[in-house]
């Protein structure tokens, strides 16, 4: 029947033809299979790539220095004297300042846009956010270089020193030049940067919890807040922690948002205000210029950054799939 | 009687308190993200005029000048780059649905490509400078081109994936009942009923790679003139950007702010494109 549809065949002819017919798409379809296993294949490829091809060429400094180089507080090009400590202290102490201003406002924004927003303006807000996290980091850091370095410095650095600088125990923490560049300011742009993207993602872990969940403790008369605290919260946990990562996991491993503010100097930060540097930002500065152990001391850098973003976004990952595995109930 | 109302009360504080300080988070988060678009905004649209698109990017401290080698440069790179991570990334992803599912290997596939997506694109570059540069010992547009490429295929692939999960399993029972073979079932059939949702990733690939900066750094580098061939070292907006905006010179700051109005509105643009055509198809 089915092959009177195509062309009318004699009995045997078809079964033959139908043979061949079968024979081919099998072979199609093994060659496309594989075909897209190979193309999904390379980005396993290619992190492999990244590690191995990032750690033969950082073996020279890791030869000399050892793991020594991790903790070596120096970072001498003329001399060739190179340690990791001063550029992971930068890119910890800012991605911490960044996640310290940036989860509470994002958790706001989330519980806003979930629970007390108005219907209407739900999605135009939603949007909102979304959009800002698509703007390209570079903006933030031109908006942090011309436009917040100098409020940051007026407004806050003098005002701060001038009030905490002689406390005993953090006086030292707000000390320096107060020029708007350094480590707190790279902190509070990449806030910026990371804020709409955390808070979308918390915004759509708390979308997770069941209807049902919210709606039994209303009916008991809980307060909105209330429900956000003892429902929608240990609901979500895992999914919450697991956006901050994520958040965490790009503001260690930004580049533009941070080397326009920072104030790119090698020396170990010693407050809050002085200017540091930062892996991701060592690298956009020296690399062009840098050649035999120099060069390899920034592969080296490149590999610490690379593993210690890779452990924060694997966790991270974890994380939100089992808050959304979770889910199914 | 008098306990209850003090709980109550108690009560009704922190739900007021909790409220209003989420209220005050989100205007704050507006205000500062829309205070930085303003900046954006009035800065760039002062720097706007035609010789943008018909000079090259001047000399240190001359007047006058234009960003036509940056956005030709950029616009090269960018195309190329979709040419590529398209039919990569729109393949692999046919291969976590339709072949892996829930085998180890795709498991392992989509972690790491989730990974990928928010990986450091500072170390992008270097890797890509360490195969591609190194080896071949000049900057170029092609080496800036993979490096992109490795950062638009991940997009593209868990785009397409999530994309053709929506697409109901009896659309391909239906098409297998018919004896179609599973490569024309997951061409024909499931790909073009996930159309919308697949370029909607395209969109938002393309929207993302245009603004990355770091992976072009020791990549394509840069270039103050105008170069249409890739395989020498090309100008590109972000890199230009970057340059122009930590320099001294009034007019190369004034032409940052200009590269970077063009690239915020064409990653806004590609963002909001990518989300109409999505909700087309929802409607549909």
């Amino acid at each position: 029947m089915g092959q009177d549809m195509q062309t009318p065949l004699s009995g045997a002819d078809s079964a033959s033809n139908m043979q061949a017919v079968v024979k081919r798409q099998r072979l199609q379809d093994m060659v496309f299979h594989r075909l897209t296993q190979l193309f999904s294949l390379l980005v396993l490829v290619a992190l492999a790539g990244i590690i191995v091809s990032l750690f033969i060429n950082a073996w020279p400094t890791f030869a000399k220095f050892g793991t020594h180089f991790i903790w070596y507080v120096e970072w001498d090009i003329i001399n060739a004297e190179f340690g990791a400590a001063i550029a992971i202290v930068g890119t910890l102490a800012s991605a911490g300042i960044a996640m310290l201003v940036a989860v509470p406002l994002a958790f706001g924004i989330a519980v806003f846009l979930t629970e007390t927003c108005p219907v209407w303006l739900r999605r135009p807000l939603g949007t909102a956010i979304e959009l800002l996290a698509a703007v390209p980091s570079i903006i933030y850091g031109m908006f942090g270089l011309f436009v917040f370095a100098p409020l940051f410095a007026d407004y806050v650095q003098v005002p701060l020193r001038d009030l905490l600088g002689g406390m005993p125990l953090i006086g030292f923490l707000f000390g320096g030049a107060p020029n708007g560049m350094g480590i707190m300011a790279a902190g509070i742009v990449l806030a910026f940067m990371v804020l709409p993207f955390v808070a979308a993602v918390m915004r759509d872990v708390f979308e997770i919890t069941p209807p049902i969940l919210r709606e039994s403790a209303y009916g008991l008369g809980c307060t909105t807040w209330e429900v956000v605290r003892k429902i929608v919260l240990p609901y979500t946990q895992k999914g919450v922690i697991g956006g901050i990562m994520l958040g965490l996991g790009r503001a260690l491993g930004e580049t533009m948002a941070v080397t326009f503010v920072i104030g790119n100097a090698n020396r170990m930060p010693t407050s809050l205000f002085s200017p540091g540097t930062s892996i991701a930002s060592t690298l956009a500065n020296e690399f062009g210029e840098a050649d035999d152990l120099h060069i390899s001391s920034l592969f080296a850098l490149g590999f610490l950054l690379f593993v210690i973003t890779f452990v924060v976004l694997a966790a991270a990952k974890i994380m939100i799939n089992r808050a959304e595995k979770a889910k199914g109930f | 009687m008098n306990m209850n109302e003090g709980l109550y009360r108690r009560r009704r504080l922190a739900n007021a308190w909790g409220m209003v300080t989420s209220m005050v988070a989100m205007g704050l988060g507006l205000t500062v993200l829309l205070w930085i678009l303003a900046v954006l905004f009035s800065n760039g649209f002062a720097a706007l005029d035609l010789n943008l698109l018909t000079q090259d990017t001047p000399a240190p401290g001359t007047e006058g000048g234009g960003l036509r080698n940056a956005i030709v440069g950029s616009l090269m790179m960018v195309g190329l780059t979709v040419l590529v991570a398209t039919p990569v990334g729109i393949l692999a992803g046919i291969y976590l649905t339709e072949y892996g599912d829930q085998s180890k290997t795709a498991e392992l596939t989509r972690f790491v490509t989730d990974i990928m997506l928010s990986a450091p694109s500072i170390v992008i570059g270097l890797f890509v400078y360490a195969i591609a540069v190194a080896t071949l010992g000049s900057f170029s547009g092609y080496a800036g081109s993979l490096a992109l490429t490795l950062i638009a295929v991940p997009v593209i692939m868990r785009t397409t994936e999530n994309m053709l999960r929506l697409v109901p399993g009896n659309l391909r029972e239906a098409a297998f009942a018919l004896g179609a073979p599973r490569w024309k079932v997951s061409l024909s059939v499931t790909l073009r009923a996930a159309k919308s949702g697949v370029i909607t990733g395209l969109l938002l690939a393309v929207a993302r790679i245009s603004g990355e900066t770091a992976p072009l750094l020791f990549t394509a580098l840069n270039n103050q003139f105008f170069n249409a061939d890739m395989s020498k070292p090309m100008a590109n907006l972000p890199v230009v950007i970057f340059q122009f905006a930590m320099s001294p010179y009034d007019n190369w700051i004034r032409l940052a702010w200009a590269g970077a109005l063009l690239v915020t509105l064409t990653v806004l643009i590609l963002n909001i494109l990518a989300r109409a055509f999505f909700r087309d198809k929802a409607q549909a």
